[in-house]
């Protein structure tokens, strides 16, 4: 009984839990439209603002988002971005990756995304970019059928028509 | 104490699963509907605390969401607990006796449809040595029928004569997910679950939200003609471990029921959280329940269970009770943790 | 009007990257008992527990205060759980202190604890969720978009943020309880130090630790009677706002600045640069340091980083800001918060050791959460209010 043993200091057990998540109604309407390659932003009832993507409500006023949807351009500015270094077992991009927050045109609130076809260091805030979308017949419902943004050429937008998405 | 009050109540009908919506999007009718009920904007409402748990949405900060739903600007004063709502009600209870605030806004929100419900319950238990073996929910609360059956202080007559009665009284709750006229023979001839326990014995799983507001002194009867005031307030945990509880009894409710006097008078209404018919006998005992005090009117937990929400739920339907003068003494109960392991227990009196 | 919350014991543990000589009850034991001998009081003394943690999801536990109940003296007693995100630590404070306030307790335990060693904090925080795009890695990632929008908003100087890191780990090095002692630690150190989540370089970042804080909370009857000179609470406040709305400025939240006015006010302090005597922030990424000086006041709008270039915020500044090393040296996440809130506490009780400011009679507790949307605070002081 005196027998000295080892502590144990690691006990592992894996856990694993199924969930089925619902994309819900504001987001279905959004990921049907992307399935057809469109972009789809719904106003705020109180002050206008366009949200894209739309989750049902406006986080601000809080009230249900229920209008006309409106459609947006696949392209915008980039307001902020980090580049990223840090590998992470749930995504699935090349490091380095340069992670961006765009306005698209038309669209009062920013998406995060991805930026490709730039060197990591030419991407800078105000800078214009457009989607790539993937090929049509790998379309499927997921923001994921625009592989990345891109440059577009245009020149940068000036800092003041994009501060406040910051 | 400052003389605080429950003054509206609202929530989404219970259902076994909420294919379309997402948690946000159950909540923001429940707040909205509240907001119009008491005329009241996010500027009148001095603390908001919530109540959801991160494993039931199967994602970390599952509660933020829930500020989407109700428009949390100018930004607000505002906390959340990894608890029933029942306990978010406590959080904003206290702060209004600081008077740091006179009105406060409660919710709860769950949607366990998401997940596989009774084995992510088990990690709740002891995670060196009880969770590796998976013990579900219902096998749990079997454990505790078992020990009360042996024990004699339970039948499983009574048992399913919990489940009609809960489920009658919820003929008159739209928000009910289970209901109907049930005979307690037919009842017991229904094969065991998980034995002792029939299918009638176990709460449904349901996807739900409950808002709620309670206020402070003359702000309470401005914004109810009738408020539902809380007299006691009190919460206790047991330890966990099954071994060294006696599970024939709910000691941890008896405590809270002392303590927030609700043995000192007569109750006329009691919302009671019983995932379970025997955990239902166990309560309304520990509670002190005379015959002429009137069970779960709503139904309680067995006609509808949205975790997270359903404990603060009992505390609107009771209150609901004293606002339409059915009751002039109320008791609510909500639990959390295996077998009756939380139990809190709130006195509401209309004058 | 609300009763006085005297802080009669501190303590906690020694943070690391992995506690793996102590379970999660041990862990929580160790910052437990420390307050409670601080105190001179038994488990017995306690009335009330308020435990508080970030998401379940880091140790793999669901409530885990569920199965801690006994470790923690809990069992027959009421305990409740906080969690608002990062800034969980402080609101745990918050809420054991509004349990003394209303006077329905005369001794609370709080405690907070992470133990990230038990689960994977980074995949928590990046679960794959269906219908969006996973580009954000981590905190880090989520970040360094805000902090290249302060750099670009304020035109503070690109070291600003080393400067930051050398000073916190220096601190550190004070502090016997702190994850990191970096006796190597210096400008070149942290410029040289790998671009993580570009502009965040390698040593800008707090570590990922285990680790738990834990305080007695008495009434001002039984505080009387305390061993050592309580910490008074002066002032509390909590403000949340959502995460995203059109318009909504990420880098300096309207929530920290109606935090700090609410707070102020409470306290009875209108020039808080100069009334307070020594800070302890939430700066889980260096160059939150300058940008939470003007979230709370102490700077005017862009001009935070002149704090930390003019070393003001050094510990012989006039506002020295994270005098244990902050969360930069040490990060149990979900204590993170509470050790902000502890730290300022033992600094008026005058018992922060080597890393003590001297004379401090007033201390800032701050943290935050969320993507810069939760904010708790509190002013303690050597007198009472």
């Amino acid at each position: 009984m005196s027998e000295e043993k080892e502590p144990v200091e690691v006990l592992r057990t894996p856990v694993e839990l199924d969930y089925t998540y619902s994309a819900g109604v504001s987001a279905s309407r959004f990921l049907r439209a992307v399935e057809q390659g469109k972009l789809l932003g719904q106003r705020c009832p109180v002050d206008g603002r366009v949200y894209f993507p739309s989750r049902g409500s406006c986080p601000q006023h809080g009230v249900p988002i229920e209008g006309e949807p409106v459609e947006l351009s696949d392209r915008g500015t980039i307001v902020t971005f980090s580049v990223n270094r840090v590998p992470s077992e749930n995504i699935d991009l090349e490091l380095p990756y340069a992670a961006i927050q765009v306005l698209l045109d038309g669209a009062d609130t920013t998406l995060f995304h991805v930026l490709g076809e730039c060197s990591i260091d030419d991407v800078r805030m105000g800078m214009r970019v457009e989607a790539v979308w993937r090929p049509r017949d790998e379309w499927t419902i997921s923001m994921q059928n625009i592989r990345y943004f891109k440059p577009s050429g245009e020149p940068d937008a000036p800092f003041e028509s994009y501060q406040e998405h910051i | 104490m400052r003389d605080v009050a429950v003054v509206a109540f609202t929530q989404s009908p219970s259902v076994r699963c909420e294919a379309n919506r997402n948690e946000t999007e159950i909540l923001i009718p429940v707040i909205h509907e509240i907001k119009q009920q008491t005329g009241l904007a996010t500027e009148d409402i001095g603390f908001i605390c919530s109540g959801s748990s991160d494993y039931l949405a199967g994602q970390s900060f599952a509660f933020v969401a829930g500020l989407d739903a109700i428009g949390a600007w100018p930004p607000v004063s505002e906390s959340h607990v990894e608890m029933d709502g029942a306990w978010a009600l406590y959080e904003a209870w206290v702060k209004l006796q600081i008077e740091d605030a006179d009105v406060a806004l409660v919710y709860g929100f769950g949607k366990p449809s998401m997940g596989d419900l009774p084995r992510t319950m088990a990690l709740q238990l002891d995670p060196y040595s009880v969770m590796p073996l998976w013990p579900d929910a219902v096998s749990m609360a079997a454990l505790q029928a078992r020990s009360c059956l042996e024990a004699g202080v339970i039948s499983e007559r009574e048992m399913a004569q919990v489940a009609v009665r809960d489920r009658a009284n919820a003929l008159n709750n739209p928000f009910a997910q289970v209901k109907g006229e049930f005979d307690v023979d037919a009842l017991l001839a229904e094969p065991m679950l998980v034995s002792p326990l029939r299918k009638h014995d176990c709460s449904p799983i349901s996807d739900g939200a409950c808002a709620m507001v309670i206020a402070a002194g003359d702000r309470a009867r401005e914004l109810c003609e009738r408020p539902a005031w809380i007299r006691g307030f009190e919460h206790i945990l047991e330890p966990q471990d099954l071994g060294v509880r006696d599970l024939t009894r709910s000691r941890s409710t008896e405590i809270a029921a002392e303590k927030a006097g609700a043995h000192s008078d007569k109750i006329d209404v009691a919302e009671v959280y019983a995932p379970f018919t025997h955990q239902s006998i166990l309560l309304e005992r520990a509670l002190g329940l005379g015959d002429a005090a009137v069970v779960n009117p709503s139904g309680g937990a067995l006609a509808a269970n949205p975790l997270m929400a359903a404990g603060l739920t009992r505390v609107g339907e009771a209150s609901r009770r004293v606002w339409e003068g059915q009751a002039d003494r109320a008791v609510a109960h909500a639990t959390s943790g295996p077998c009756l392991q939380q139990n809190l227990v709130v006195v509401l009196e209309g004058n | 009007m609300a009763e006085l919350c005297g802080i009669v014991g501190i303590g906690q543990t020694k943070h690391d990257s992995k506690r793996i000589d102590v379970s999660m009850a041990g862990l929580l034991r160790e910052a437990a008992e420390r307050a409670l001998e601080d105190a001179e009081l038994t488990w017995r003394d306690i009335d009330a527990v308020v435990i508080g943690k970030a998401p379940d999801l880091f140790e793999g536990v669901m409530m885990p205060e569920l199965f801690l109940a006994d470790a923690l003296g809990g069992a027959y007693k009421p305990m409740l759980r906080v969690h608002t995100a990062g800034s969980v630590g402080g609101s745990t404070g918050i809420v054991a202190a509004s349990l003394i306030q209303a006077g329905i307790h005369d001794r609370v335990l709080v405690a907070a604890f992470e133990k990230q060693s038990e689960s994977n904090a980074m995949w928590a925080l990046s679960i794959p969720m269906p219908f969006s795009v996973a580009v954000v890695a981590g905190a880090g990632g989520f970040f360094a978009p805000l902090v290249r929008g302060y750099m670009r908003r304020s035109g503070a100087p690109e070291d600003t943020g080393i400067r930051v890191a050398v000073k916190d780990r220096e601190n550190a090095l004070k502090n016997p309880y702190a994850h990191l002692h970096m006796e190597d630690i210096s400008f070149d150190l942290v410029a040289s130090s790998p671009m993580l989540w570009d502009p965040i370089r390698y040593l800008e970042t707090c570590p990922s630790s285990d680790g738990a804080c834990a305080m007695v909370l008495s009434s001002e009857s039984l505080a009387a009677k305390a061993p050592t000179r309580p910490a008074w609470v002066h002032s509390t406040a909590m403000r949340s706002e959502p995460t995203m709305f059109s318009g909504r400025d990420q880098v300096m939240p309207q929530g920290i600045l109606d935090n700090a006015e609410a707070l102020y006010k409470k306290a009875g302090i209108t020039n808080p640069r100069k009334e307070i005597d020594c800070a302890e922030m939430y700066v889980p990424f260096s160059w939150f340091e300058p940008m939470w000086c003007e979230g709370m006041l102490f700077a005017e709008p862009n001009e935070g980083w002149k704090m930390t270039y003019e070393g003001a915020t050094a510990m012989d500044g006039d506002l020295p800001i994270n005098m244990s090393g902050g969360v930069l040296s040490s990060n149990p996440i979900g204590a993170s918060g509470l050790l902000r809130f502890a730290e300022a506490a033992l600094q008026v009780r005058g018992q922060a050791g080597d890393h003590q400011v001297e004379g401090a009679k007033k201390a800032l507790g701050h943290a935050y959460g969320g993507g810069s949307q939760y904010f708790s605070t509190w002013i303690v002081g050597s007198e009472k209010p």
